[in-house]
C-alpha cells in the first residue's frame, strides 16, 4: 500500500510513458480552457445588479434595453452545456408571467382609472361578500398598459436570474461554500438534478405506453406512469447514494472533542444571536441593541462554520480564482444597480412613466447609459472556446478500427498528443 | 489484496443466504473475473469488497472480508474509498458532478488530497483514458463508451489499489468495449492495480483474466482457478471455448489467436462443407419458409411445420399460439409494386416481387434537436426475415427502431409499416402492426403481478382473455400469476415484455438491445424464441451490440454509422469482412464463413454420418 503515499507515488508514475508529463506545464495551452470559467459568484452578482436595476423602473424602453443587455452577454458568453439551456426556459417563463399579468388585468379589471376604453367584456355579477372584486367589464388602455409595464419588470427580473443560471454553472457556485456546508450543498445540487431526470423518465415511460397500444397523451397517461417513474427515480437515488458513499462522500476527519464543542456552541449561539438581532432591528423598540447583536451573532455563526470545516477533510480541485475580471463583472452589475437607484432618487418620473394620462414613454439618457455599463462583461471576459472543442461525439470518438492489440491503440494517442502540442 | 474468508450473505427477509462459502484470495496486481449465471450473487460479492454489502444494503454478512488489510466489518465504504474504486452497472448513476474534469477530481476532493496532486493526477488520468479532448464536456453529452471511461477514470484518480467493476462492457459496442478493456489491462500491467470484475459477455473479457471465480449456482461454493481450468467446467462460456470443447482441444483455447493455431485440422475438415446447416438457423435463405407457402405473415400450421421443422420443435406451444388464428390484417395489402431493396439476400429462385415487405423505409432522415440522428436510410423487411442493426453507441440504431414504431417522426423520407405511417397511426391500431421491446423491458410493465400484467395486455390488444398468459407460459414456463415483475430476472422480464408485445400479434417485431444483462442460458432461450417467431412468419428487427447474437439469429445485418447505413447484406458476408463485428467462430475459421458453434456441430455430425455410411 506504500504507493498511495504522496512520496512514493512516483514509483507508479515511472511506468507510464514519460512523454505524457511535459505536456502539462503551467503554460500549457489547455490551461486557458478553464479560464473562461469566471468565478460563478461574479456572474451572479452581475445578474443580481441588473435585477435590482430592473426592479427600480417600469419604463418599458429601459426594461427592453436591460433585457437586451442581459441577452447580449448571454449570447456571447454562454456555453452549450445543459445548464446553459435554462436561459431559454427562463425567457419563456418571463413571457408567461407577462401574459398572465395581462390576462388578469383584462379579466379582473384594474384599479387604474382610465378613460380610453378598449373593449367591454360582459361583467359577471358577484354577490355582496365579493365586493371589490370585478369579473369582466370595461377594459381600459391605461389599465392594460400599466399591467404591461409591471409584467415586463417581472419578466426582466426572471430573465436576469436565467442569465446567471446560463453563465455560471450552479454546481460550481458550490465550490465557494465553506467546507462545513459543502456536503449539504452537494445534496441540494443532486436533488436539483433529480427534476430533469424525472422529466426524462416521464417522457420515456409515456413513449412506452404507446408501445402497449395505449394513448400516450392526456392526463390519464401521465397519472398511470407516475408510480413507475417514482420507482425508477428512487432506485436511481439509491444507486447514486451508494456510488457517492463508495467515493468517500461524508468522510470526516478526527477533531478533538473541545473543537467540536466550541463549534456547536459558536454555531448555535451565533444563530440565536442572528434571530434576536433581526427581531431587534425589525421592531421599533430594539433599535439600540438590534444591530450589534445581529452582527455579533453573524460573526459567531461564521466562526462556527469555519471551525466546523475542520471536520471535513475535503480539498478543492481548481477552485475558480477571483481575479480582476471577476471584480470587473461584479462591479459592472453593482454599478448598474447603484446608478439606477441614484437616477430614481434624482428623477423618479423618467423611470416611472405615467399611464394616466396616456403618454408615450421616452428614453431617459442617463439611466440608459447606466444600463449599458452592464455590457462590460462582454468585453472584459473572453467568450467560451469555439464549439470545435466541444463538438458532438463524432469528432470526439475517432473512427474505431479495432486491431488485435488494443493496448497499443489506447497508448498511441497518449504518447502522440504531447508532441502535437509542442509543435 | 482482497481476501474473502468463508463469507455468506443473507439479506433481510430472505430465508437462504444469497451467497455462501465464499473463500478466496486475490493477490495484488491480478485481474480476476467473477462469472456465473444470472442471480447467483455476483453483485453481492462485488458489493462486499468495499463494504456496500452489508453497510449500505442491509442484511447479514458472516465470515470476514478484508481489503488491503482493512476489515469491511469495521470500515464503512467511505473509509475504504482510498483503497477500493467501484464502478456499478450504470455509469450514469455514478456521476456526482456534471463535467468530466470535475468528476475525475471528485473522489480526490473527498479524500482531501492536496490541490497540486489532484491536478497532476487528473491530467495523467485524462491521458491514460484518452479523455483529454473531452475534459470540459458536460457528462450528459458523452456517448456510452466515453461515460464508462469517465466512470472508471473517476475512481482511478485516488489511486485505489483495487478496482471493482460490475459489467463494465455490457452496454458498449464492441470497439468501445475493447477500449475500456485495454485501459483495464494497462492498469493491471503498468500500475499493479488489482481488478475484480463481473461480466456476462465472456467472449470479450476472458482472455484478459488471470484468475476466474465461478459461482456455478445460487448458494453454491465458488470454483476458483485459471481461466482454462474453470472454463472447462463452467456452465457459462464464450463461443471460443464452446468450439474448443467441441473439437476436443486441450488445453482449452481462450483467445481467437490460440484457437486459430489449433484450428488448422478443423478448417481442413470443414473445407468441403458450406455453412448451410440447420434449417431455420442463419445461413438458410430466410424467406423460403413463409414465402413458398403463403405471403401471409401468419401462415397456416401445415405449411410452416413442413418447411421449417427444427426451430419450431423447440416451441410447439408458442408455435400453436401464434398461428392458431391467422393474424388479423386490418391494414389491407401494402403496395406490391415496390420490390424489397435487398435483393442480394434473396435466393434467385424465390419470386421476389410477390413478397410484400412488412416495413418499408425510404430515404429516411431524422433529426434530434439540431443533430441529425439518421440520414438517408433505406430498409425493407419481409416476413420471416431477421435483421440485426449494428453499429457503435449513438449510431442511430434506437432511433431507427423508434421511427419504425412511430415514436419519432421522420424529418424527411417515409416510413411505412404494414402500409401505415407509424407516427400518424393511433397506438391501439399500431400495436397490431408492429411491436417494440425497448432497451429496458421494465418500461413496458406497469402492473404489480404477472397475472395483472397479462390481463392488461389482453385488454390493450383487444385479444381474447388468456392470450398473453398462454404466451407467458410458452416463453417463460413456471412463472406464477402472483410474481411481481420486479422480482423476475433480466431474462425473465424480457420474456414477459416480449409476451406482452406479442399479445397483439404484430407481424413485425422490434427488439432494442435484448441481450443486455442476459447470461448465456437466457440468451440461448431468447435465440430459440426468436427463431421460432421468424419461422412463424414474423419479421424481426433487432438492434444489438452483441455480435454473437447477431450471428445466431440474423439473416441480414445492417451496420449504421453516424446515422447512415454503411453495410447491408447477409450476416455471413457482412460480418466476415469486419474485425469488429465478426463473431469468434468466424474469426477462428476464417476465411470459411462459419458463424456459430451450432453450425460447426451440425456440419461435423453430418460429416461423421457420411463417413460411417461410406465404408
Amino acid at each position: 500500500m506504500a504507493r498511495r503515499g504522496p512520496s512514493a507515488r512516483g514509483a507508479g508514475d515511472t511506468h507510464r510513458p514519460r512523454a505524457t508529463h511535459p505536456a502539462h506545464p503551467a503554460h500549457s495551452p489547455r490551461r486557458g480552457h478553464r479560464s473562461h470559467h469566471l468565478h460563478p459568484l461574479a456572474w451572479w452578482l452581475w445578474a443580481l445588479g441588473l435585477g435590482t436595476a430592473a426592479s427600480r423602473t417600469t419604463n418599458p424602453l429601459l426594461l427592453a434595453l436591460l433585457i437586451a443587455v442581459a441577452g447580449y452577454v448571454v449570447a456571447t458568453h454562454r456555453t452549450d452545456a445543459p445548464w446553459a439551456r435554462s436561459y431559454t426556459a427562463f425567457v419563456k417563463l418571463g413571457l408567461a408571467v407577462l401574459v398572465v399579468r395581462l390576462a388578469f388585468a383584462v379579466v379582473l379589471g384594474s384599479p387604474i382609472p382610465g378613460t380610453h376604453t378598449l373593449l367591454v367584456l360582459p361583467e359577471v355579477p358577484l354577490p355582496d361578500w365579493a365586493q371589490g372584486i370585478r369579473l369582466g367589464g370595461r377594459v381600459t388602455a391605461e389599465g392594460v398598459l400599466f399591467a404591461l409595464y409591471d409584467g415586463l419588470r417581472l419578466a426582466a427580473l426572471l430573465i436576469c436570474v436565467g442569465a446567471a443560471n446560463a453563465l455560471a454553472n450552479p454546481a460550481r457556485l458550490l465550490k465557494s461554500l465553506p467546507g462545513a456546508l459543502y456536503e449539504a450543498g452537494v445534496a441540494v445540487v443532486v436533488a436539483m438534478t433529480f427534476a430533469p431526470h424525472l422529466v426524462a423518465d416521464v417522457q420515456r415511460l409515456r413513449a412506452a405506453r404507446r408501445l402497449r397500444g395505449r394513448p400516450d397523451r392526456g392526463l390519464r397517461g401521465l397519472a398511470q406512469v407516475g408510480l413507475p417513474v417514482l420507482e425508477g427515480a428512487l432506485e436511481r437515488s439509491v444507486a447514486l447514494a451508494a456510488a457517492m458513499d463508495s467515493r468517500g462522500y461524508g468522510r470526516t476527519a478526527e477533531v478533538p472533542a473541545r473543537v467540536r464543542r466550541t463549534t456547536a456552541a459558536l454555531t448555535l449561539g451565533g444563530l440565536l444571536g442572528v434571530c434576536a438581532g433581526t427581531y431587534g432591528v425589525l421592531t421599533a423598540a430594539g433599535g439600540t441593541y438590534g444591530l450589534p447583536v445581529l452582527l455579533t451573532g453573524l460573526a459567531a455563526a461564521l466562526a462556527g462554520l469555519r471551525l466546523g470545516g475542520r471536520r471535513s477533510p475535503r480539498t478543492r480541485y481548481r477552485p475558480d480564482p477571483w481575479g480582476v475580471r471577476a471584480s470587473l463583472v461584479a462591479a459592472s452589475g453593482a454599478a448598474v444597480a447603484v446608478l439606477l437607484v441614484l437616477c430614481e432618487a434624482y428623477d423618479a418620473a423618467a423611470l416611472h412613466p405615467g399611464v394616466v394620462p396616456l403618454t408615450t414613454p421616452d428614453l431617459p439618457l442617463w439611466p440608459a447609459a447606466a444600463l449599458l455599463v452592464g455590457l462590460l462583461p462582454s468585453f472584459a471576459v473572453p467568450g467560451p472556446p469555439p464549439p470545435a472543442a466541444s463538438a458532438p461525439a463524432t469528432t470526439a470518438a475517432p473512427t474505431r478500427t479495432p486491431t488485435p492489440t488494443p493496448a497499443t491503440r489506447v497508448a498511441a494517442p497518449t504518447v502522440l498528443s504531447p508532441s502535437k502540442e509542442d509543435a | 489484496m482482497i481476501r474473502f474468508e468463508d463469507v455468506s450473505v443473507t439479506y433481510d427477509g430472505a430465508a437462504e443466504p444469497t451467497v455462501r462459502g465464499i473463500d478466496f484470495e486475490i493477490p495484488e496486481g491480478e485481474l480476476v473475473l467473477l462469472v456465473g449465471p444470472s442471480g447467483v450473487g455476483k453483485s453481492t460479492v462485488l458489493g462486499a469488497v468495499n463494504g456496500l454489502v452489508p453497510h449500505f444494503t442491509g442484511g447479514t454478512l458472516r465470515g470476514r472480508v478484508t481489503v488491503a488489510g482493512r476489515d469491511t466489518r469495521t470500515h464503512k465504504p467511505r473509509e475504504l474509498a482510498d483503497v477500493v474504486g467501484v464502478v456499478g452497472q450504470d455509469p450514469l448513476a455514478h456521476f456526482v458532478t456534471d463535467t468530466v474534469e470535475d468528476e475525475l477530481a471528485y473522489g480526490m476532493e473527498s479524500l482531501g488530497l492536496p490541490p497540486d496532486v489532484m491536478r497532476r493526477r487528473v491530467e495523467e488520468t485524462l491521458d491514460l483514458l484518452g479523455l483529454a479532448a473531452l475534459r470540459d464536456r458536460p457528462i450528459a453529452t458523452l456517448s456510452g463508451g466515453q461515460q464508462q471511461r469517465v466512470a472508471i477514470g473517476s475512481v482511478l484518480t485516488p489511486h485505489p489499489g483495487v478496482l471493482v467493476l460490475d459489467e463494465p462492457t455490457s452496454a458498449l459496442d464492441p470497439a468501445a468495449a475493447e477500449e475500456v478493456l485495454a485501459v483495464l489491462q494497462r492498469l493491471v500491467h503498468d500500475l499493479g492495480t488489482t481488478v475484480l470484475m463481473a461480466e456476462h459477455r465472456l467472449e470479450r473479457v476472458v482472455q484478459y483474466a488471470d484468475q476466474i471465480v465461478l459461482l456455478p449456482a445460487p448458494g453454491a461454493r465458488p470454483v476458483v482457478g485459471t481461466p482454462a481450468e474453470v472454463m472447462a467446467v463452467s456452465p457459462v462460456h464464450p463461443p471460443v471455448v464452446a468450439l474448443g470443447r467441441l473439437a476436443d482441444w486441450t488445453p482449452l483455447p481462450l483467445t481467437v489467436r490460440d484457437a486459430r493455431r489449433r484450428a488448422e485440422p478443423l478448417r481442413a475438415r470443414l473445407a468441403s462443407l458450406t455453412p448451410h446447416t440447420p434449417p431455420g438457423a442463419p445461413g438458410t435463405p430466410p424467406h423460403t419458409a413463409p414465402v413458398q407457402g403463403h405471403p401471409d405473415p401468419a401462415p397456416s400450421p401445415s405449411t410452416s411445420t413442413s418447411t421449417s421443422p427444427s426451430p419450431t420443435a423447440a416451441f410447439p406451444r408458442l408455435r400453436r399460439l401464434l398461428s392458431r388464428t391467422p393474424a388479423p390484417d386490418p391494414i389491407g395489402p401494402p403496395e406490391r409494386s415496390t420490390a424489397p431493396t435487398a435483393p442480394s439476400t434473396l435466393p434467385a429462385a424465390t419470386p421476389v416481387a410477390e413478397v410484400a415487405p412488412l416495413a418499408e423505409v425510404a430515404s429516411l432522415a431524422v433529426r434530434r434537436g439540431s443533430v441529425p440522428a439518421l440520414r438517408n436510410v433505406d430498409l425493407s423487411v419481409v416476413p420471416g426475415e431477421t435483421v440485426a442493426l449494428m453499429g457503435r453507441n449513438g449510431a442511430g440504431k434506437s432511433t431507427l427502431l423508434s421511427a419504425l414504431v412511430g415514436l419519432v417522426a421522420p424529418t424527411a423520407g417515409s416510413v411505412l409499416v404494414g402500409g401505415a405511417r407509424p407516427h400518424r397511426t393511433a397506438p391501439r391500431d399500431l400495436v397490431r402492426r408492429v411491436g417494440l421491446v425497448p432497451q429496458e423491458p421494465r418500461d413496458l410493465l406497469y402492473a404489480d403481478t404477472v397475472a395483472a400484467e397479462c390481463a392488461a395486455a389482453d385488454r390493450d390488444a383487444h385479444a381474447e382473455p388468456g392470450t398473453c398468459r398462454r404466451l407467458v407460459d410458452a416463453l417463460l414456463p413456471g412463472v406464477t400469476d402472483a410474481t411481481h415483475p420486479r422480482d423476475l430476472s433480466e431474462g425473465q422480464r424480457l420474456a414477459l415484455a416480449l409476451a406482452v408485445v406479442l399479445t397483439a400479434r404484430p407481424p413485425l417485431l422490434l427488439l432494442d438491445e435484448p441481450t443486455r444483462g442476459l447470461d448465456y442460458a437466457a440468451k440461448a432461450r431468447l435465440v430459440s424464441t426468436l427463431r421460432g417467431l421468424a419461422a412463424g412468419g414474423h419479421a424481426i428487427v433487432l438492434a444489438t451490440h452483441d455480435v454473437e447474437l447477431a450471428a445466431e439469429v440474423a439473416d441480414r445485418v445492417l451496420i449504421l454509422a453516424d446515422g447512415e447505413v454503411v453495410a447491408d447484406g447477409p450476416t455471413a458476408e457482412v460480418v466476415v469482412g469486419s474485425p469488429a463485428f465478426a463473431p469468434q467462430v468466424t474469426k477462428i475459421l476464417a476465411p470459411q464463413q462459419w458463424l456459430t458453434t451450432a453450425q460447426v456441430r451440425h456440419a461435423l455430425a453430418a460429416l461423421r454420418a457420411a463417413e460411417r455410411e461410406r465404408p
